[in-house]
């Protein structure tokens, strides 16, 4: 192993957590709230509103349904109004958090169904009111699955946040691209793969482990 | 109290509309224990959810203390429905959430303080016996003790009206009645109207004051409990009571061998059923004692109690001249019981089984 690559992976290493954590932060600010609205306007839900719950469904599909290379690639205007740039690991965010809003609101409201409706109508008998119901039964409830389901998240992001690295957004997944495979250095290679394999374990065991603890059921 | 005039409901299916409640009128008087009985599908569990509107009815009207909820818009209905409590078969308690947390909820979502809220809390921790398990979750419990939580959480809001959807039918029996003498001890403690919806007769007679009996969507029969179960009109109802009190005969007289007609050699048996103060008479040694050329044979015996009244029933078999018999029969009638003729049956006919 030569001297320069422990900076190299140190500096991508980085450059990859920032990216993930950034865009998890800000796609979850988005993404819960989506969830939220995605099951609760949902057909026999508190907030029932059949068209709309369609509507937002199907914008959600069809984000979902593009591959992240190309929604990268297709937002470049998008991300240099937001960020200036379109290159660099603030400027790949962008096609993360956009591509990680839908996904997270799909996983939240999948955790938000396994919610007995029991609860709710309890919850309604005592007079609370729909907010209340999301915010002291519904998130509460399913905060253990939330939990595990983001986790299922922050590592597809680890894998996209690679990808990111091809238009410049640096990373583990640049360094390996541009070390490893362009300049013939296989020890960069199957170093970064093994760090990014500790990564994924080490995300999922906290987040199992996190999940597990909030659960009482 | 709870006052339900003309409530309809209707629910819309692919089929076509669904009516599950087709004009249901009731009455519930403050402080008393009220049962609404049916089979599963009769409509019972969406009447008991239209008198919190959980469920707004398709049509008429619902009023519980004076206020009509029918009339009102989502916040005024929010704020009438903290005078409602309400426990489910299934509990629904928050799984996330304490036995304490649990019990202070519905004060939480008042905006009570926490120091108010541990007030109120405690008292009714120990009036559900749970004090030891505060601090432990639903899961860690058993069914009676989540159920207790259950109750203890429907009266945090100090509420005037307490429903009880099928709470006991997920309980083994010994919890069942536990359960049922937690809420008896709480309509006498806070004079509080229970309305109870289950599917079991032994649930009303040991509990409740009035029933009504819900099916198809309408109510068939309604009255005090003594009333309905010891002078049932409709089918319905006489099968619901079947299950606790057997009208079948002993089984050597089975089998279609009784007859309308006197025959030789013959018990007559009748069927006497003695409610309240009659019970403790002692009409059949005053019988045996004046009639006694008429040979009296008890079949069957039975003393029980709804709520505090006894309640007796027997068949006796009576053999003697024709017209002594129907002479004590006679006397029988001037009695405060019940009597129903069955039939001629021959004596030693055990070939009938």
């Amino acid at each position: 192993m030569s001297a320069d690559m422990i900076p190299l992976l140190s500096k991508a290493l980085g450059e990859t957590v920032y990216m993930v954590a950034v865009s998890m932060v800000i796609a979850s600010v988005i993404g819960v709230p989506l969830g939220v609205l995605l099951h609760t306007t949902g057909k026999g839900q508190i907030l029932a509103a059949p068209a709309f719950n369609r509507v937002l469904g199907s914008i959600v599909n069809a984000i979902r349904s593009i591959p992240f290379i190309i929604l990268m690639v297709a937002i470049i205007p998008l991300t240099r109004a937001i960020v200036g740039s379109a290159i660099g690991t603030t400027a790949a965010m962008v096609p993360l958090v956009i591509a990680s809003i839908p996904f997270i609101g799909r996983q939240v409201e999948t955790s938000l169904k396994e919610v007995p409706y029991g609860l709710i109508e309890a919850a309604q008998s005592m007079g609370a009111t729909p907010f209340q119901i999301i915010w002291k039964v519904l998130l509460p409830e399913s905060l253990a699955s939330i939990t595990a389901q983001l986790t299922t998240v922050i590592i597809s992001l680890v894998g996209e946040s690679a990808m990111a690295g091809a238009i410049g957004g640096g990373g583990l997944g640049d360094l390996a691209i541009r070390y490893g495979y362009q300049r013939f250095r296989p020890e960069v290679m199957i170093a970064t793969v093994v760090i990014l394999i500790v990564l994924v374990q080490l995300v999922q065991f906290i987040g199992n482990t996190l999940a597990r603890k909030l659960d009482k059921k | 109290m709870i006052k339900l005039s003309h409530i309809e409901k209707t629910y819309d299916s692919p089929a076509g509309p669904v009516a599950a409640l087709k004009g249901i009128d009731l009455e519930i008087a403050r402080g008393e224990i009220f049962g609404i009985i049916g089979l599963s599908g009769a409509g019972k569990s969406t009447l008991v959810r239209c008198i919190n509107m959980l469920e707004r009815p398709t049509a008429g009207q619902v009023f519980v203390d004076g206020k009509e909820l029918t009339a009102m818009d989502a916040a005024e209905l929010r704020k009438t429905r903290k005078d409602i409590g309400m426990i489910f078969q299934h509990f629904n308690l928050l799984s996330s959430a304490t036995v304490y947390e649990n019990i202070a909820f519905p004060l939480k979502l008042s905006g009570m303080p926490a120091n108010k809220i541990r007030q109120k809390v405690e008292p009714l921790l120990k009036l559900v016996g749970l004090e030891a398990k505060a601090s432990q979750y639903p899961s860690q419990l058993s069914g009676g003790q989540k159920q207790r939580v259950g109750i203890a959480r429907a009266l945090a809001s100090e509420p005037k009206v307490l429903l009880c959807d099928e709470a006991t039918s997920a309980l083994d029996p010994q919890t069942t009645k536990a359960i049922l003498e937690l809420i008896r001890a709480i309509n006498r403690k806070l004079q509080l109207t229970v309305v109870v919806i289950t599917h079991e007769m032994q649930v009303i007679k040991d509990i409740c004051d009035k029933v009504a009996v819900i099916d198809q969507g309408v109510i068939a029969e309604q009255g005090s409990v003594i009333d309905i179960f010891t002078n049932p009109q409709q089918p319905i109802t006489k099968e619901f009571i079947s299950v606790l009190l057997s009208n079948d005969l002993p089984a050597a007289f089975r089998g279609g061998r009784i007859s309308a007609e006197p025959i030789e050699d013959a018990y007559l048996l009748v069927r006497l059923t003695f409610i309240g103060e009659s019970a403790d008479d002692p009409v059949l040694a005053g019988m045996i004692r004046k009639f006694p050329d008429v040979e009296t044979t008890m079949l069957f015996g039975n003393l029980d109690q709804i709520r505090a009244t006894p309640f007796g029933r027997m068949i006796v078999g009576l053999t003697g001249p024709h017209e002594r018999v129907q002479a004590a029969l006679e006397y029988l009638r001037t009695k405060e019981l019940k009597e129903e003729v069955i039939g001629y049956v021959r004596r030693h006919d055990t070939t009938a089984v």
